[in-house]
């Protein structure tokens, strides 16, 4: 009994130490992973390590997902490969945890596409997921998963039998919805029941600017050329520009959609610049998207820093056409974008205008302190 | 594993992958429209054998490797979320599915949309690939091998109408052409590690042409605005250039030493003799206009499709017009072979067989009723379309 007692502690010691080992070695794996860059860098070390980490069970699956937690968007994606070839090897196996998933879906600080692909694998292991999460994430920090019950929403005030509940659930709807085109088919059937709504606060565009031009840009060839606003903001100053001498004036659109129509505004200029300028007061310092749709060549800077640029004519105006990645501290913050016209005389290339609109991680319009 | 039973399975696995004709990319494995093996028997006749949900919308081409077939598509309110699929040819269940997230950028104009670009295959992996300029690269099983973000690593590499040019798997890499309005290149991957093995610069003009390889696969034809580059697979020194303009949306066809290119109406060129980084212009046929659909050349003569729906047929030798015959719709698949037939399909999702030997005459037309931009696959004993919501085998047996 003893001898026996002693092989069965043995084996468990062993056992214990084995999964260390492993919990050790793709820890190690997942790491290497995580160092995958631009440019391939790392990508000899990663090559490897994600092959092995693809072999090593399932019980890697939740540790890969919260690696994402602290991953570039290139390691998440290669993090993203590992885990459903690990996650659908183990379905095969039946060895898909439920109950591990669930709880990483659950816990809100994790990354959010992280999470919804813990739901994803979830809903083929319980049938019962969707049903019973996804009413509880409309406010849900994670933007997929909030998309999906912004979606569920809809669906049920589509079914609502008084135009009383339909309005209360699309309101509901309202207030999970970020994506264009749940907004959109959220207002078009608001206005069937008659009643609107504010697409510029909705998407929390900017629409408030002073602008100064026109400055010249015959044969689109002042597009790295710096006028004075790059140089410095006086919003009293005055400066030679294509046609005489120009100022600062502040405009205020009122179109629907937010976009701000410099050609409507001021003036159809064609070989032209203008600068626009807006401030923004935000309640804290945090990461944010810059979004931008224009159909002319442009230059943005935030507090006087150049944060993009991209010298491309005519090629349609979309929502959200242009997403910077980018930072604004608590207070005050500066935007100043320079925004290019071309000579083309094509009635679809005579655009001159822009939207912008910042948003978080989750793709929810940021708004100013009061 | 007894070493009897080892090798009877080896001779299972050739058997099974003798039995099925690869289509490795946009137009095939040769990226030229032609199969591996031609069809025979068939008279031309289409039947739906069966079709299977897409969670996603694409106009990339399914590809074709053993009996799996795999499909990209782009979903979700930016496109922003890649997909790969494969299926089973024999009934199109579903083997396995994999998702990624763009890390470039997403927008297009609505008619296409982030999975344009056709993926490609060495026969082992798959090379997916979409218009954010996202390269993943998995094995037939669905397991990662990398992962690349083309647009991460230069975020002026993209076009705001969307990208279209397909990856193309040649030899150890995998080529990228990337050109927009802003910053270009052209990039050999090693199919590998998913490094670049090397990069060259390329025209600032917006380019929806696919890299299309040489015969003997040493080079890589890239079409653009300002004309034809061969390139060396290896290295990606340039080899010759015709600077003479092409078009920027249907792709060029090789046949041995001579590719047929959208300029100047269609024009026929092959390496120089006297000075090698020059080609020599074999013929121009100023009336013969290929729209967006890319040329595709058999058995001695090359068809194009233009603006009006209409596909001509025109010599391989000297361009002379043979025949026309109007297709109805517009079109921007690119037309491809089965069984010596001619298989061209309409943005309304029409398939319409030609019969190149009886002066174009339509053999048959099969409505598919969804709006289908790729091109299609040709198999063994299936054609496969795509639109975006399904995929669909039609039995050419």
């Amino acid at each position: 009994m003893n001898s026996l007692f002693q092989a069965v502690s043995v084996l468990t010691i062993l056992a214990a130490f084995s999964v260390s080992l492993l919990a050790a070695d793709s820890a190690k794996l997942i790491e290497t992973i995580q160092a995958v860059n631009k440019k391939g860098a790392g990508h000899a070390e990663a090559v490897k390590a994600v092959q092995q980490l693809q072999a090593m069970g399932a019980s890697t699956a939740i540790p890969i997902l919260k690696a994402m937690d602290n991953a570039n968007p290139l390691a998440s994606n290669w993090l993203q490969g590992a885990f459903e070839s690990v996650a659908d090897q183990a379905l095969r196996a039946n060895e898909l945890s439920a109950k591990d998933l669930e709880g990483f879906v659950l816990d809100r600080t994790h990354n959010g596409r992280a999470r919804k692909l813990a739901f994803d694998w979830l809903t083929k292991v319980d049938k019962t997921a969707e049903e019973r999460m996804i009413p509880n994430m409309l406010d849900d920090p994670s933007s997929p998963l909030r998309r999906e019950a912004v979606a569920q929403v809809i669906q049920t005030a589509e079914k609502a039998k008084s135009d009383d509940e339909k309005e209360f659930l699309y309101r509901k709807a309202l207030t999970g919805a970020v994506d264009r085109d749940q907004v959109d088919k959220i207002a078009s059937s608001l206005k069937k029941l008659g009643q609107t709504v504010d697409l510029v606060e909705q998407f929390g565009f900017l629409t408030a600017w002073h602008v100064i031009g026109p400055f010249d840009n015959t044969d689109m060839k002042a597009f790295n050329v710096a006028y004075p606003p790059e140089k410095e903001i006086d919003l009293k100053a005055t400066y030679d520009g294509k046609a005489g001498k120009v100022e600062w004036k502040q405009y205020l659109s009122d179109a629907k959609d937010g976009e701000f129509d410099l050609a409507e505004l001021t003036e159809p200029h064609k070989g032209a610049i203008d600068y626009a300028i807006t401030e923004f007061n935000s309640p804290s310092g945090q990461e944010v998207e810059f979004r931008l749709a224009t159909a002319n060549a442009w230059k943005l800077w935030v507090n006087g820093e150049l944060v993009f640029a991209r010298e491309e004519y005519h090629r349609g105006m979309r929502f959200d056409q242009y997403i910077v990645r980018g930072s604004i501290k608590e207070g005050k913050n500066t935007f100043l974008l320079k925004v290019c016209q071309n000579e083309q005389d094509q009635d679809w290339a005579q655009r001159w205008a822009f939207q912008f609109r910042i948003v978080d991680e989750s793709g929810r319009a940021v708004t100013q302190a009061e | 594993m007894p070493s009897r039973t080892l090798q009877l399975l080896c001779v299972l696995s050739l058997l099974n992958s003798s039995l099925f004709a690869d289509w490795r990319g946009f137009r095939g494995s040769a990226n030229n429209g032609l199969p591996e093996e031609t069809v025979k028997n068939w008279d031309g006749e289409q039947e739906i054998a069966w079709q299977s949900d897409l969670p996603g919308r694409g106009l990339s081409s399914p590809i074709i490797v053993g009996d799996r077939i795999f499909v990209t598509c782009s979903s979700g309110s930016l496109q922003d979320r890649l997909h790969v699929l494969c299926f089973s040819s024999k009934d199109g269940n579903k083997i396995w599915q994999r998702d990624f997230w763009a890390t470039g950028r997403t927008v297009t104009n609505p008619t296409t949309c982030v999975a344009a670009p056709s993926p490609a295959s060495d026969g082992k992996h798959i090379f997916a690939f979409y218009s954010s300029n996202d390269l993943v690269c998995l094995d037939l099983d669905g397991n990662l091998k990398w992962f690349r973000g083309l647009t991460y690593d230069c975020p002026n590499v993209s076009n705001s109408l969307g990208m279209a040019s397909s990856a193309l798997s040649v030899g150890d890499k995998v080529v990228v052409l990337l050109e927009t309005d802003d910053e270009s290149f052209a990039a050999g991957i090693d199919a590998k590690t998913g490094e670049t093995s090397w990069r060259i610069d390329r025209p600032e003009r917006a380019n929806w042409t696919s890299p299309a390889p040489s015969s003997d696969g040493k080079h890589v034809l890239m079409q653009s605005s300002k004309g034809v580059s061969a390139v060396d697979v290896a290295t990606g020194e340039e080899v010759w250039n015709y600077a003479d303009g092409a078009a920027t949306q249907p792709s060029p066809v090789v046949v041995d030493d001579v590719a047929y290119i959208a300029s100047h109406g269609l024009t026929a060129i092959r390496p120089g003799k006297s000075n090698t980084s020059v080609p020599e212009i074999v013929w121009q046929a100023s009336n013969i206009n290929p729209a967006v659909a890319s040329p595709i050349a058999y058995d001695g003569n090359v068809y194009v499709i233009n603006s009006s729906g209409v596909m001509v047929a025109v010599t391989q030798k000297d361009g002379e017009r043979l025949w026309q015959s109007r297709l109805q719709g517009k079109f921007s698949a690119s037309p491809v072979m089965a069984g010596g037939k001619l298989v061209a399909l309409n943005q309304d999702g029409t398939s319409i067989v030609v019969d190149p030997a009886n002066k174009g005459d339509i053999i048959s037309r099969l409505e598919l009723n969804e709006t289908m931009l790729g091109t299609p696959a040709v198999g063994s004993d299936g054609i496969y379309f795509r639109s975006d919501n399904h995929l669909f085998k039609v039995s050419v047996d």
